[in-house]
């Protein structure tokens, strides 16, 4: 089991923010306390004093230190996130103005992102329009949406429950309103949900996305037929709807 | 007290207001080379450009106070960002520091009678007006405000139907005020200086102009070329940045940020300088470290180069750049602590006088030490994914930006005011408004921190229930810290009237300036001054100090 990216990257957040509480207190302390014992009533006449090779050193060479521990915290941390572990379920997200649908690789669609607990979760990132970026912030991810290329990014479904994506990369009129659904349920509800025919709810375009790495099954081939002509229909409504909007 | 051979003072000598050249009246103003008549011209523009930026913030602030529609719809508050973002960017913070004070003082602080291209000088200040006034013309022709964010991120800049355009070519134009102004001064310090005014005993303030203002050269026509290839792309649809076209949205991001993030030294680095001048004269002994601090305004300066990657930390740029963006980050962290450290360490053993000016720089210290330290966890490769995009990023850089440049833009204006304006303004109420100021900008904020580490993506029209408690705390930030904005200025006014005439030196200052009269004459000095010491000697018999030595 891979570490927990949620938890790494507050592992992470409190370190560096540990280190910027210390270094603020020195700041501030040693200003209050200079401010305070070197007022002009207390310390009438200056003393001049302009400078000290030693302690320029050491205000130079313990930033640096610190800087390149909290480099490095973030940087493993970042290697977690940026390799997917072997076996996790891909599942394309495509961004749009201005809703998020996803494609599950068996051709299956949907507006909410489910999801089966314990497994990692592959996240291909496209969008249709403009740039979105698709962020999972309880998951403690996010990547960008761009046009005309797939990003990713992965997490573990660890636990279960219903958590917020937000369009976090500003897209127009309705960026605030781009909110989404991810909601973690047990495997056997999953792959019962996945199979089973479209229901009405599910209403989305389809881009013409291939998922590349097909790791899950591929056995829904009769739901796929089926949805496909529903899809085009809506894709042509939502097709003008852009058009609509961004007549130039 | 003396810093070298000044000329003999004349307190008959009329001061740059009343001195008629050729011109009277107004167009003694519009047409004046005076580099001290184009600072208060700057001033004047910039001020009233800021008070429009303000309110927008305002607005924002009060439609953010309740969820759903408060005051405004999705349409307007998103051009309300926008150009609070443009007009706070584009025309105050960026010019605001150089082209005020810089051009006020710089020729006196390095004892020159103007700067070398005076008509130069004036075109900067017309093409910033006709940028300023290109701005406001597209608010009010076109499809509609822009609505793009002050990034104008491709696709959305060329799809959306608003006046992108035209407000494109307006941060076109002044990006050529910028770069003269930089060309201007570059060349005024390498050729203008005084007798004996050695790069080393240039004052700080001068140093971070002069690291600023090969950044402004440098730096500005990239974003130049790239808000033209938004125009063109937007009229001629060329394709460079559309990816059916075989562009790419990211080369858009990286012109973007090769300008924009140096662009943050632009605005932070003569504010910098700002501070170790004001520092010198209220603890009334030699800044620590004069040596590193200037050095560290060009290693800034140099470093903020490398580091526009880490804007574009989730936008799919490769993971090694994201590791280098992120290292070099971390890099420039390093000069801008020992700035702070120094400063800090200036205080040890002065004789502080908490004057109005010191108390700004004071608050400047701990507010832009908070906003340095919060971009640690942003320039963090793994702490940044998340946080990025948030009110986190919104309350750093307004830390950083308005906390530092905001605030010593408020500092300068204190401590240059009595040789501006020859007058000064109420010392109680100058302070009283500071801590206003300062309270309710941290009140204001400083729940951003929080909700962004909570997940509140920024440019957000609305929110969920969890996030008003922090909005309303920091709506209610926003009126206090308007307050003494509005008690500062008022202060600052009534000071033009009804201010005690100031004299030569009231803060009893070692640089130039304070050697001329209040306000400084025509041409500054009857005679240049010849320079002996570093800009923040005063007489001490203490020998150990280089600067003494050279005094023969």
């Amino acid at each position: 089991m891979r570490p927990n990216i949620a938890e790494s990257v507050d592992a992470t957040f409190w370190l560096v923010f540990g280190i910027s509480v210390f270094l603020l207190l020195v700041v501030v302390v040693a200003m209050f306390y200079f401010i305070y014992k070197f007022n002009k009533k207390r310390h009438p006449v200056a003393e001049q004093i302009s400078g000290h090779t030693g302690l320029e050193i050491t205000w130079t060479v313990i930033p640096l230190i610190l800087v390149i521990i909290m480099f490095f915290s973030g940087y493993y941390g970042f290697e977690n996130m940026r390799n997917v572990p072997a076996g996790a379920d891909s599942i394309t997200v495509t961004g749009q103005m201005w809703k998020w649908s996803y494609t599950y690789p068996n051709g299956k669609k949907s507006d909410t992102l489910y999801v089966p607990l314990g497994k990692d979760i592959h996240m291909l990132i496209q969008s249709i329009d403009v740039n979105h970026s698709f962020y999972i912030p309880s998951m403690r991810v996010k990547e960008d949406a761009v046009p005309g290329r797939t990003n990713y990014l992965w997490f573990n479904a660890d636990k279960l429950g219903s958590y917020e994506i937000a369009c976090a990369e500003y897209c127009g009129l309705d960026h605030w309103n781009m909110y989404s659904r991810l909601v973690i349920i047990p495997q056997e509800k999953y792959y019962e949900w996945l199979y089973a025919k479209p229901d009405s709810t599910v209403s989305t375009t389809t881009t013409t996305t291939t998922t590349p790495t097909d790791s899950v099954k591929t056995s829904a081939g009769v739901t796929d037929t089926t949805k496909s002509k529903t899809d085009s229909v809506k894709t042509n409504k939502n097709d003008s709807a852009i058009k609509k909007d961004s007549v130039k | 007290m003396a810093n070298g051979t000044i000329a003999g003072q004349h307190p008959e000598e009329v001061s740059f207001y009343e001195y008629d050249g050729k011109r009277k009246g107004i167009m003694g103003w519009l047409l004046t080379l005076d580099h001290k008549r184009i600072g208060i011209l700057y001033l004047i523009a910039m001020l009233g450009f800021f008070a429009v930026a303000v309110s927008m913030g305002v607005l924002m602030r009060l439609e953010m106070l309740t969820t759903g529609e408060t005051i405004m719809k999705p349409q307007t508050y998103n051009s309300i960002f926008t150009l609070h973002g443009v007009i706070m960017i584009f025309l105050f913070i960026i010019p605001g520091i150089p082209a005020v004070f810089g051009n006020f003082l710089l020729p006196i602080q390095i004892g020159a009678k103007d700067v070398i291209f005076p008509r130069l000088n004036l075109l900067s200040w017309y093409l910033y007006i006709i940028g300023g006034l290109l701005a406001i013309i597209s608010l009010f022709t076109g499809g509609g405000i822009m609505d793009t964010g002050w990034t104008f991120y491709v696709p959305y800049s060329i799809r959306t139907t608003t006046n992108v355009s035209l407000s494109v070519f307006a941060a076109f134009v002044l990006g050529f005020s910028s770069i003269l102004t930089g060309l201007n001064f570059i060349t005024t310090i390498h050729r203008m200086r005084c007798p004996g005014m050695t790069f080393f005993r240039m004052p700080l303030f001068v140093w971070g102009l002069y690291s600023t203002a090969w950044i402004q050269v440098l730096a500005t026509p990239i974003v130049g070329i790239t808000l033209v290839l938004v125009i063109l792309e937007r009229f001629f649809g060329i394709g460079v940045f559309d990816p059916n076209k075989g562009g790419d949205p990211l080369l858009y991001q990286h012109l973007f940020w090769i300008y924009s993030h140096p662009a943050v030294y632009i605005m932070i680095l003569p504010a910098m300088g700002v501070v170790s001048d004001i520092i010198a004269t209220f603890t009334k002994k030699d800044i620590f470290g004069y040596v590193p601090i200037a050095l560290s305004s060009l290693a800034i300066a140099f470093v903020g180069y490398l580091v526009w990657g880490h804007h574009m930390f989730t936008s799919g740029i490769s993971d090694t750049s994201r590791v280098i963006f992120s290292f070099l980050t971390f890099l420039v962290a390093i000069p801008t602590g020992v700035k702070v450290f120094n400063w800090v360490a200036s205080l040890y053993k002065g004789s502080i006088d908490m004057r109005a000016p010191m108390l700004y720089v004071m608050a400047f210290i701990i507010v832009f030490s908070i906003g340095g330290l919060t971009g640690l966890v942003l320039g963090t490769l793994d702490t940044d994914i998340h946080l990025t995009d948030t009110y986190f990023v919104v309350a750093h850089f307004h830390y950083v930006m308005f906390g530092g440049m905001g605030l010593l833009f408020f500092a300068s204006l204190h401590y240059w005011y009595p040789k501006m304006f020859g007058r000064m303004y109420n010392e109680k109420m100058a302070k009283f408004s500071c801590w206003v100021f300062v309270i309710g900008f941290n009140v204001l904020y400083f729940p951003m921190f929080i909700m962004g580490y909570l997940g509140m993506p920024r440019r957000y029209y609305d929110y969920l229930p969890e996030f008003a408690p922090y909005h309303i705390v920091a709506t209610v930030g926003s009126w206090i810290m308007v307050l003494g904005m509005i008690f500062m200025f008022a202060n600052l006014i009534r000071g033009l009237y009804n201010g005690p005439r100031a004299t030569e030196n009231p803060w009893d200052g070692t640089t130039l300036e304070w050697k001329v009269p209040s306000p400084p004459p025509l041409e500054n000095f009857d005679k240049i001054p010849t320079v002996h010491y570093g800009p923040y000697h005063r007489d001490w018999e203490d020998d150990r100090n280089e600067v003494v030595k050279e005094k023969h």
